[in-house]
């Protein structure tokens, strides 16, 4: 049948139809969505591998209680420059590099519903971060990535309004991109698929590009009065010209509480794919998952204030914040017990993919729970800018969006390289990333209860032994890149070759050659099973061929 | 075996079939994208005007001990303006949709005029104001909010003149294909709706 089909191809000229890929592509302004999907990823590679470097700076100088590796002032800018580009320039680009790669492909479309748009979106990015790092030379931000008025007003005016510009630019392309998924997921479906039957990583784009929709512009708006004090001497949030810098933080967090939701949700996305195809079991609660995502990005809108139950709010908005980030726990709880039911009894393959989904779900678990404690007031109030807040955020960010990160990297790189991954060494990246992770952050926890603050260089000498635990858990982790790197560059050139359907999945990605030609799909994709209808052997279509049989066929092409 | 083969091999020649007028006959997603891109404009003028809300109340005295009257006939005139607007060009897109280009470029012409008279009239206000940006918190926030306004509704005029500009090529707008015009014009629509609630806020209940 295969052979038929594709002779028929070649007889029709087809093939000369689409134009072959050149590597030139990879660095100029394309519009093909997996191009773009791949340029975002490595961009945002490069990226985090930034991002890391100012992190290890940072642990070097808290090995010891004095500042004596770089000077106090130096330690700020390191600590804004790493949560801001962490944020703004990897993990955010990061999920919308997958979500470019595979949306088209996953609901059998030949691109993105503006393609013009979307390589822009992308275009914005590395001038943004240039522009941003530039900020080195005069003198970056020191007021943390949440720029609080009054003080990111008095500490290095330029730095600030570099920020304050970067992150409006990378604002606007992460608003570009969102229009792009939203009305490629509503309407380029092919006609067979409808909302139900959807893979349910576009179910989690369509909550994630939701928020940012509803929530960056306000981020805009709130950075443009900054902007406005920091330069034209307005005195919007600042206290010393009657302005009030509460209100900063309202639109601050408006955007910043959502944004955690647009960079867990995506991978959110990918652990619901990665699960199913790499234990053989049909996805437990198809519908759970989906509306669950869209429960957490609806609350996720209402429970801003929880980040400033310190900053004088009134005890009953405190009452209604700690309810509403409690009731987040439901929807997330939903998904987790969803995610265990469908490991269970399954087929497992330990393969890098499944064991970074495995690690995510654990991680994540960690950081949700202590979410749960600083949901409440009480709590929250006690440790208040100490290092548990920084423990329990880097289990959600690391924890959960880098560790399902790296899962998607795993589980779609055959896809997006035709090539294989090495698996020893994927594995040898899950051992030392899972380590050095939980060496570097669980320690924080007790630092955080005992009294430590965070973003500050010096601590008291009470706290060295931890802190020099959580240095060489760093070190672990910073090393454990390198496997990753040689993996993925050795893969590239030298990988076996992956045929197109090495997982035997079910998503229509997979029914395509590895990599996609352009415009993705040789013929129309048949969408012959759901996308999670795995090891139902007696289901058959037409009554002729299981899927079983079915997927045994894709799997042999190459 | 041999039925799905064929089944397979028709939809193939089928797509193909799509492919080849599907290059020029894709589907128009664009004037969605525009309604997602206005909700997301939208949070941002509710962004400024939450920030205007809050400052109201929890402020001691709003507009605070000081501030000189807003001068209201010039702002009442610019609204007055700003509405007829918007069902001038209407007028403009009724009139394409009966295939009539003169009478769009007559409409949208006309509009794009009430827009810029709506900006020399803010800038009028702008000039004679007895304030500055930074005499204090309220008039702080008239500039930015008007400004911001004041921008979109720049935009909205440069739309209206690009309209105007591509319908001189013949053929460029139709009855049937009129995505440049409808966009300007929702556009519109949105900054116009915009300044009903900006005056109601900024100038009415003070």
């Amino acid at each position: 049948m295969t052979t038929t089909t594709e002779a028929q191809i070649t007889e029709n000229g087809h093939s000369s139809q689409h134009q072959e890929r050149k590597w030139q592509d990879y660095f100029t302004f394309s519009t093909d969505h997996k191009v773009i999907g791949i340029q975002y990823l490595v961009t945002a590679f490069f990226f985090y591998l930034v991002g890391g470097a100012l992190a290890e700076a940072m642990r070097i100088e808290l090995a010891t209680p004095d500042p004596d590796f770089v000077q106090p002032e130096f330690y700020n800018q390191l600590m804004t420059m790493h949560g801001s580009i962490m944020l703004f320039l990897w993990i955010i680009p990061a999920g919308a590099a997958f979500a470019n790669y595979l949306i088209p492909l996953m609901i059998g479309a030949e691109d993105m519903a503006f393609p013009r748009l979307n390589a822009v979106a992308f275009w914005i990015i590395p001038p943004g971060g240039i522009f941003f790092l530039s900020s080195f030379f005069i003198g970056t931000a020191q007021a943390g990535w949440t720029s609080y008025p009054p003080l990111s007003l008095v500490s290095g005016k330029w730095g600030e309004e570099i920020w304050i510009l970067s992150v409006l630019l990378l604002g606007t392309s992460s608003i570009f991109g969102a229009i792009n998924f939203v009305t490629t997921i509503f309407k380029m479906r092919m006609p067979d698929m409808d909302i139900h039957s959807m893979p349910l990583f576009c179910w989690s784009m369509l909550a994630t590009s939701a928020l940012i929709i509803l929530g960056t512009p306000v981020l805009a708006a709130a950075l443009i009065l900054l902007s406005f004090d920091l330069i034209a001497g307005t005195a919007f949030f600042n206290p010393a010209g009657g302005g009030d810098p509460i209100v900063y933080q309202h639109m601050f967090w408006f955007y910043s509480h959502p944004a955690v939701y647009i960079m867990i949700l995506p991978f959110f996305g990918v652990i619901s794919e990665v699960l199913p195809v790499h234990s053989r079991k049909p996805i437990f609660g198809y519908r759970a998952i989906a509306y669950s995502s869209l429960a957490i990005s609806f609350l996720g809108l209402i429970v801003w204030a929880h980040h400033m139950f310190t900053s004088g709010t009134p005890g009953w908005l405190r009452m209604f914040f700690m309810a509403t980030t409690m009731i987040i726990a439901v929807p997330t709880g939903i998904k987790i017990f969803s995610w265990c039911a469908t490991l269970w009894g399954g087929k497992l393959n330990l393969n890098s993919a499944l064991l970074f989904g495995v690690g995510f779900l654990s991680s994540f678990l960690i950081g949700g729970l202590s979410g749960v404690m600083l949901a409440s007031a009480p709590f929250d109030i006690h440790v208040h800018d100490t290092y548990f807040i920084v423990a329990h955020f880097h289990y959600v960010l690391f924890g959960g969006a880098v560790f399902g990160l790296f899962a998607a990297v795993y589980h779609w790189f055959p896809k997006m390289s035709g090539r294989m991954v090495n698996e020893t060494l994927g594995r040898i990246h899950f051992a030392l990333t899972f380590i050095g992770f939980n060496l570097t952050f669980l320690p924080m926890h007790p630092l955080g209860l005992q009294g430590m603050n965070r973003r500050i260089a010096l601590y008291d000498p009470q706290f060295q032994s931890l802190n020099m635990l959580v240095t060489i858990g760093s070190f672990i982790l910073a090393v454990s890149t390198f496997p990753f790197l040689i993996n993925i560059i050795w893969s590239v050139f030298k990988g076996e070759k992956a045929p197109r359907n090495p997982w035997r999945a079910l998503t229509l990605e997979w029914q395509t050659a590895s990599p996609p030609i352009i415009e993705n799909f040789e013929e129309e994709p048949v969408l012959w099973a759901g996308p999670y209808e795995y090891g139902i052997d007696i289901e058959s279509v037409d009554g002729e061929e299981s899927v079983e049989e079915m997927l045994a066929e894709v799997g042999a092409e190459s | 075996m041999q039925s799905p083969a064929l089944d397979e091999s028709k939809v193939t020649l089928n797509y193909h079939q799509e492919a080849v007028t599907g290059h020029h006959g894709h589907p128009d997603h664009r004037m969605f994208g525009v309604f997602v891109f206005l909700i997301a404009d939208s949070m941002t003028f509710l962004g400024l005007f939450a920030a205007f809300m809050i400052y109201r109340t929890i402020m001691p005295a709003w507009p605070p001990e000081g501030t000189p009257e807003l001068e209201l006939l010039v702002p009442i005139i610019n609204t007055a303006i700003l509405v007829t607007s918007s069902f001038v060009m209407h007028k403009g897109q009724d009139a394409l949709k009966k295939g009539d280009i003169s009478g769009l470029q007559l409409w949208f012409g006309l509009t794009a005029i009430m827009g810029l008279a709506f900006l020399l009239g803010q800038g009028y206000e702008y000039f004679h104001a007895e304030f500055g940006l930074t005499t204090n918190l309220f008039t702080s926030c008239f500039f930015a909010l008007t400004g911001f306004h004041g921008l979109h509704v720049a935009t909205g005029v440069l739309l209206i003149l690009s309209v105007l500009w591509r319908s001189r090529d013949k053929g460029h707008y139709s009855s049937t294909s009129h995505f440049g015009v409808e966009a300007a014009e929702i556009y519109w629509h949105f900054v116009d709706v915009i300044w009903l609630v900006l005056f109601v806020i900024v100038y009415l209940i003070n």
